[in-house]
């Protein structure tokens, strides 16, 4: 019996190790698929992590290193090259490598830190023939970033999420010409600083409402047909136009990757496509926690070992107790800022929005304690309160002048606000 | 007087700026959440710089990341890329090391470590 395993090794598993090792657990272990540590950041060889969490510009493989050096110091063991099959609801992990072949671990607590992956290609129903030179935005950026190898020389990306604008860049560095950004919406996905750093610094137009209909090219591509769509997002025949280019990226979002957390019970949220969670990162499946972009997609991998750190230290937590025993031990124990709520443990205390705010998480509160809730916006919009209503009243409220759904938003909210309460609703009210 | 707008670079909050100029002279910037933004807006005028984040060849056939420790002026953003891809790393590698000295008054270092295999 395992204390605690950690499925994944990016930012998320290993910020969760840390803080589990930091809460006095000493029983971990890692298991990571990949021949290293730091998952997703290893290719995003670009700078502009870590602002909030170490106050300096990194790079994805620098910030890894960063928690990489904490692991490798703490001594934490980790089983690289080793990938997970499966986990069940009692907590048996399975898994195989090349030493050890099939094998099981049965542990007191888990965090799932699988990560995302990005929407397959068969996912857009573009028109046209199917030839060689059309990569997801993450996979150019794999090829170019870790194997050396440049995938084109002239290309349209389709897709203006952070992902697409950085290759953008990137691609150009290495000599290729792009031509267009073609986005869907009429507005970018991205961050503002990247449509600035990675296009207008390379005169790379940004075609917003724009969309690609039609591919061209038999063994390799030749080209692609652009056009712009109206309100409906249906493209506008008079406003077609072909474009030569031997590269279509395609950078259209990511997805949490969640088999292990489907075959382990848990219970998921269709809007977010990952676990449901309360505010320690726990899963409706007990001893089982969820954090990083295996839980919801994040822009900021700060944020993400932030969150992991939160789900690390309640698994830590969660081991001392004992399974199974946390509500009498809680009872007994004398815990003032973080009383178990009088309602279900099952389902604790549900946060719900209106629409205008697309999701939080957690999604449900189990214990009264200060904790602080994440959650994304539909649309864009400026000059906005965001209100934290239960039966009717606004118990806290935020301003904000602008909200867009690209990037996370966060409250903090404090335990006792939660005094009698039975249900949270997250409300986005747009002032005049 | 002149007026220009840009989008701060520095962190994700992406402020929108706007500079006031009369001839080579701010006389204002406004939009800039913090201290850092003025920084930026004033240097963005006068000579634009930018951090250069790529990958160098290693005498194995492998790739390694690298950046500039410190911005370089963005009209040698593309000089300094021919020099990063002219250039091949000697294995093993630290974060942090110096690969190639005094490039528009930064240096190459690695961003990540690599060994041998
Ligand atoms: C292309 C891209 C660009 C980004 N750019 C930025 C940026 O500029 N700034 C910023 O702050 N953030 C950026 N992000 C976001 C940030 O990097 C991620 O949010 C962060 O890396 C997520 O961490 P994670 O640990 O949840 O997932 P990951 O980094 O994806 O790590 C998950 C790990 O789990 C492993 N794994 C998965 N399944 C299994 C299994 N079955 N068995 C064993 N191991 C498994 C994977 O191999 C991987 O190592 C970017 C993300 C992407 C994808
Ligand atoms: S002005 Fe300050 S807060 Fe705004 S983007 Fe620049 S560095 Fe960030």
């Amino acid at each position: 019996m395992t204390d605690l395993v950690i499925i994944g090794g990016g930012p998320a598993g290993m910020s969760a190790a840390v803080a589990a090792y930091e809460s006095g657990i000493r029983d971990i272990l890692i298991l990571e698929r990949d021949s290293q540590l730091g998952g997703i950041l290893q290719q995003c060889i670009h700078n502009g992590f870590g602002l909030h969490r170490f106050g300096e510009e990194l790079t994805g493989p620098e910030y890894a290193w960063k928690y990489e050096k904490q692991v490798r110091d703490l001594g934490i063991p980790v089983k690289l090259n080793t990938m997970v099959l499966s986990v069940t609801p009692e907590r048996t992990i399975t898994a195989t490598n090349e030493e050890e072949g099939i094998f099981t671990i049965e542990a007191k607590a888990i965090v799932l830190a699988m990560g995302c992956r990005e929407r397959p290609r068969g996912a857009l129903n573009i028109a046209g023939t199917r030839p060689a030179g059309i990569y997801s935005a993450g996979t150019a950026q794999k090829l170019v970033n870790r194997k050396g190898y440049m995938p084109g020389k002239s290309v349209v990306i389709l897709g203006s999420g952070d992902i697409g604008l950085i290759m953008a860049r990137r691609m150009t560095l290495e000599g290729a010409k792009v031509k267009a950004v073609c986005e869907l919406m009429p507005y970018s996905g991205g961050l503002a600083r990247n449509i600035e750093q990675c296009l207008n610094d390379f005169d790379i137009p940004l075609k917003l409402s724009h969309t690609v209909v039609e591919i061209h090219g038999r063994k390799r591509l030749e080209g692609v047909t652009i056009a712009k769509v109206d309100e409906n997002r249906r493209p506008i025949r008079e406003t077609r136009e072909y474009i030569p280019c031997d590269t279509l990226l395609l950078s259209v979002g990511l997805i949490p990757e969640n088999e292990l957390s489907l075959q382990a019970g848990v219970e998921m949220d269709s809007v977010t496509g990952g676990a449901l969670v309360d505010q320690d990162r726990q899963t409706s499946a007990e001893g089982i926690f969820s954090c990083g972009n295996v839980l919801h997609v994040h822009d900021l991998v700060d944020f993400v070992s932030e969150e992991a750190a939160i789900a690390g230290k309640c698994a830590a937590d969660f081991i001392r107790e004992g399974s199974g025993e946390r509500c009498g031990a809680a009872a007994q124990a004398d815990i003032p800022a973080e009383t178990f709520l009088e309602t279900s443990l099952e389902t604790g205390i549900p946060i719900t929005t209106d629409g205008k705010v697309r999701y939080t998480v957690p999604q449900r509160i189990t214990k009264r304690k200060d904790f602080t809730l994440y959650f994304r916006v539909a649309d864009r919009y400026r000059n906005v309160k965001i209100n934290v209503v239960s039966d009717g009243k606004v118990i806290h409220s935020v301003r904000r002048p602008k909200a867009v759904p690209g990037e996370m938003e966060n409250i903090r909210l404090k335990g006792d606000l939660l005094e009698g309460v039975t249900g949270l609703r997250v409300e986005l009210e747009e002032l005049a | 007087m002149t007026k220009r707008e840009m989008t701060c670079i520095i962190c994700p909050m992406g402020c929108s700026l706007t500079v006031e100029m009369e001839g080579e002279e701010i006389t204002s910037i406004s939009g800039n959440t913090c201290k850092r933004g003025a920084a930026y807006a004033e240097a963005e005028v006068s000579h634009p710089q930018r951090t250069v984040t790529s990958t160098m060849r290693c005498d194995n056939g492998e790739v390694l990341a690298v950046k500039t420790d410190r911005p370089i002026p963005k009209s040698k953003v593309m000089e300094c890329m021919g020099l990063i891809n002219a250039h091949t790393a000697k294995l093993p590698v630290a974060v942090g090391e110096v690969l190639i000295r005094d490039v528009f008054g930064s240096n190459i270092i690695a961003t990540e470590n690599k060994t041998v295999q």
